[in-house]
Parts: structure tokens; sequence; C-alpha cells
């Protein structure tokens, strides 16, 4: 019996690009439909109407949406490679980790990236705090899920490439080697590990796209300011 | 060897009550601990040092935090009993993806109501209301989120019951008028002695809300 498994994404978005991960890591065979954000194909808003959003998964045609939801729906479906640990313990620290990178470390640096002026260095400060924590939780391991790559990996993983295009753009070293030298050297592995390494979006084209949309931020917080006065 | 659980919580929280129903739809015996928001704890402070919020569970000595994340724990240590989630893989994530929809958007449109006045106050109102809609289409016919059982989805959402009445006395506005199918189904969950041991009463959680109204001065 044939599995028929489709993924729709776009060439950036780090949501898809953790699903892309997991089935690659899983060696689960998927068609990709690449998705111009900017012109939702009618598949797309049938299959997630509530959000309008990718990644999808379509699964033997039925959808499930939402990155992380999706995760877990792979990692229950597909037994080999397990993404998540077997402990209920482990299982749910592994959850809270994910949902602190998703929820305060990617939310913090995108706007230590995205903003100016006092909001950015609140930012900044914010983002910092955050590593710290996640540093702590390294804790000598080689990737956050042990051995392997995990979920928690994979949630945080956006950082391992768009770290240094955002130090590329805007000059700004958001890990630091000597103050997160385990963090440090995760990026590093998790950069080059096979898999990953692979599926990398070309660094030219995200540079332009991230620049552009800096540009676009710093035009609208500028004419906002100017017509407030 | 018995289990020590041990909950980190606060009366009128909707993230605390949804582990208590879902420890109380386990059967489980528990020790609740009233916590002081204002005056964090030293228990607290150990037990979530990254948030440093309730609720949190303590499992023979071990915290886990995050309403939804313990809930699962909840549900996958104690899986013999009363399952929350579904078996299959494809209804689980259904469960989670609503779960996680009323986690973004919920709590905070039903706080923007009790804290803001006049054209604003009109605009949440909408929105909480479209929002309630859509959760009315999402359960359809059925008895509750879960299908003929009660779940995961029924355990995110019925804590916001709790706090309607709040909501519609600062909103000034009536819920089962245009949402009558969303409030039959509270109803169905408040039969269940695990649903009306663990919420508040809704003149208490009112009497909070109008509390943290003149706290953040908009009286």
């Amino acid at each position: 019996m044939g599995e028929e498994v489709k993924l729709f994404r776009s060439w950036s978005s780090p949501f898809a690009l953790r699903i892309v991960w997991a089935l690659e890591i899983k060696g689960i065979e998927y068609e990709a439909v690449f998705e111009d954000l900017s012109n939702k194909s009618p598949l797309l808003l049938q299959y997630n109407p509530v959000h309008k959003k990718i990644p999808i998964l379509v699964h033997n045609g039925r959808p499930i949406v939402e990155s992380f939801v999706i995760l877990e729906y792979i990692d229950e479906t597909w037994k080999q490679a397990p993404l998540l640990p077997e402990d209920p313990y482990e299982r749910a620290m592994a959850r809270f980790w994910a949902k602190f990178c998703e929820d305060k470390v990617l939310i913090s640096i995108w706007s230590a990236f995205i903003k100016q002026g006092k909001e950015q260095e609140e930012a900044m400060v914010a983002a910092t705090e955050n590593l710290k924590f996640l540093e702590k939780e390294m804790k000598g391991k080689k990737f956050f899920g042990g051995e392997r790559i995990g979920y928690v990996d994979l949630t945080l993983g956006w950082l391992a490439n768009l770290g240094s295009i955002f130090e590329e753009i805007v000059g700004l070293k958001i890990v630091d080697e000597e103050k997160f030298p385990l963090l440090y050297s995760w990026m590093q592995d998790f950069a080059e590990a096979p898999i990953i390494r692979d599926n990398w979006p070309p660094r030219d084209k995200m540079i332009v796209k991230f620049q552009a949309l800096l540009d676009a931020a710093i035009a609208s917080s500028s004419s906002s300011s100017s017509s407030s006065k | 060897m018995a289990d020590e659980i041990i909950l980190l919580d606060f009366l009128p929280s909707i993230f605390g009550m949804r582990i208590r129903v879902a420890l109380a739809e386990k059967g489980l015996k528990y020790e609740y601990r009233e916590q002081d928001l204002w005056n964090k704890s030293p228990l607290l402070l150990e037990m979530n040092p990254v948030h440093k919020k309730i609720p949190v569970l303590i499992h023979n000595g071990k915290p886990i935090c995050e309403s939804t994340i313990i809930v699962q724990y909840i549900d996958e240590v104690w899986k013999d009993k009363s399952p929350l989630l579904p078996a299959d893989p494809y209804e689980r994530a259904q469960a989670r993806f609503w779960a996680d929809y009323i986690d973004k958007k919920l709590y905070d449109l039903g706080k923007k109501i009790t804290l803001t006045k006049g054209e604003e106050q009109d605009t949440r109102k909408r929105e909480f209301l479209e929002f309630l809609k859509l959760l009315e289409g999402e359960l359809g016919d059925k008895p509750f989120f879960g299908g003929e059982n009660f779940g995961f989805v029924d355990v995110s959402l019925v804590a916001f019951s709790s706090r309607f009445y709040a909501y519609e006395s600062f909103g000034n506005f009536s819920i089962e008028a245009e949402c009558p199918k969303l409030i039959a189904w509270t109803k169905r969950c408040m039969e269940r002695e695990s649903v009306s041991s663990s919420l508040l009463d809704p003149q208490k959680v009112h009497d909070f809300v109008a509390g943290m109204r003149r706290r953040y001065g908009v009286e």
C-alpha cells in the first residue's frame, strides 16, 4: 500500500524546514509543494482554512497544520528515529523547551533583529536572558536530544542558519562564542549535520529577503514616528 | 510506593483549572498549594525558574510547567484511566491543533474585553464571539470536542467558562445569545464532577477580575 505524503512549504520558511528535516531524518518519502505566499494556492486555503499558512503536511489526503502539531504527528505515525524521548517526564521537558524556544527565544531574537533604538536594546537583553537558560539546558550534551538530533533541536534549528545571517545584515552577535560556548558549538554541529546541511535555503537569497524585511520595518517605523509629531 | 503529586496553583487561574480537571478525571489524589502571585514563594521560583508562573505540577519531586504540557504529561503517565487524547495520531493532531489555537487566542481575547471600554471593547467582544462561533462549528453535533468522550480540547476550553460571567458583566453582553451551543456544552461539562469541583465559582472569578480592573486602573 502506498503512502502519500505531501508537504506544502515555501523556499525560506524556517517552520516548514522543521518538517523537511523530520521527514528526511525518518527517511519518509514525500512530495514538496512550494507555495508563493504572496499568491496562496486554492489547495493551501482548502487544507488550512483557519490559519492559511504553511507548513501543511498532507498524509493520504488528510491535512495536519502547525509545525509542532505536525512534528508530533510524524513522530507518532512513523516510529523509526524517534524525535521525542520515550519517558513521559523527558517528553514533557522536550515540549517545555520547544515551547520556550518558540515563544521566547525566537520572538526576542527576531525583535533584536527587526526593531530599532530602545526596543531593539530591550529585545537584546531579553534574548540574552533566554539564551542563558538554553545554555544551561545543553548541560554538555551534543544536541538537545542527546547524541542524536531531536524535537528541541528541530525547533531551534532556524537559529543555526539565521543567526549568522542576522549578524551579517545588522552586525549583531546574538550567540557570542565566549558567552554561550555550548550553544555556539551546537549551532555549528547542527548546521553541518548531514540532513540539515543539505536543506538550508540559498544563503544569498536569504540575505536579500531579510535585508528587505529590515528595510521595510525601518521605513515604516520612521514614517510613523515622523507622522506622530 | 504511592505517587506524590503537588499542584502549585492560583484559584481563579484558567490554566490551573485545566490541571485540576485533568487530575480529577484520572481520579488522582494530590496536594493543592495556593500561591500568592504578588509575593512568589521560594518553592514556585525553584520549580519554575524560567517563567515563575503557575500552574506547576510536582510529581515525586520533579516539576512540570505549562498547562497544556502538564495535561499531556498526566494523560501519558496515567494512561489507563479516562484517556484525554484519542489513540489515533490524526485525531490527536486535530485535538492538539484546537488546544493550541485556544491557547493562542482565547485568553487574550477575553482579557481585553475586561480591560477596555467603549468602541475598543465592542471590537474585542466581536472578536471574542467570532472565535467562540468558530469553536461551535468545530464542536458540531458532538456532545464534547472529544466526541462521545470528554477529552483534551474540552479540558483546554472548559475552564474559560468560569470567566464567562465576568466577561458578560464587564462587557455588557450575553454569550448565550450568540453561542447557545457552546453554553450548552459548558453546562454538559459542569455535570461532570471533575469539572464542577475544579472550576472556581463564577461570582468569585468576577470579583477577582474586578480587582484586576482596579489594579490596572480601568474602573
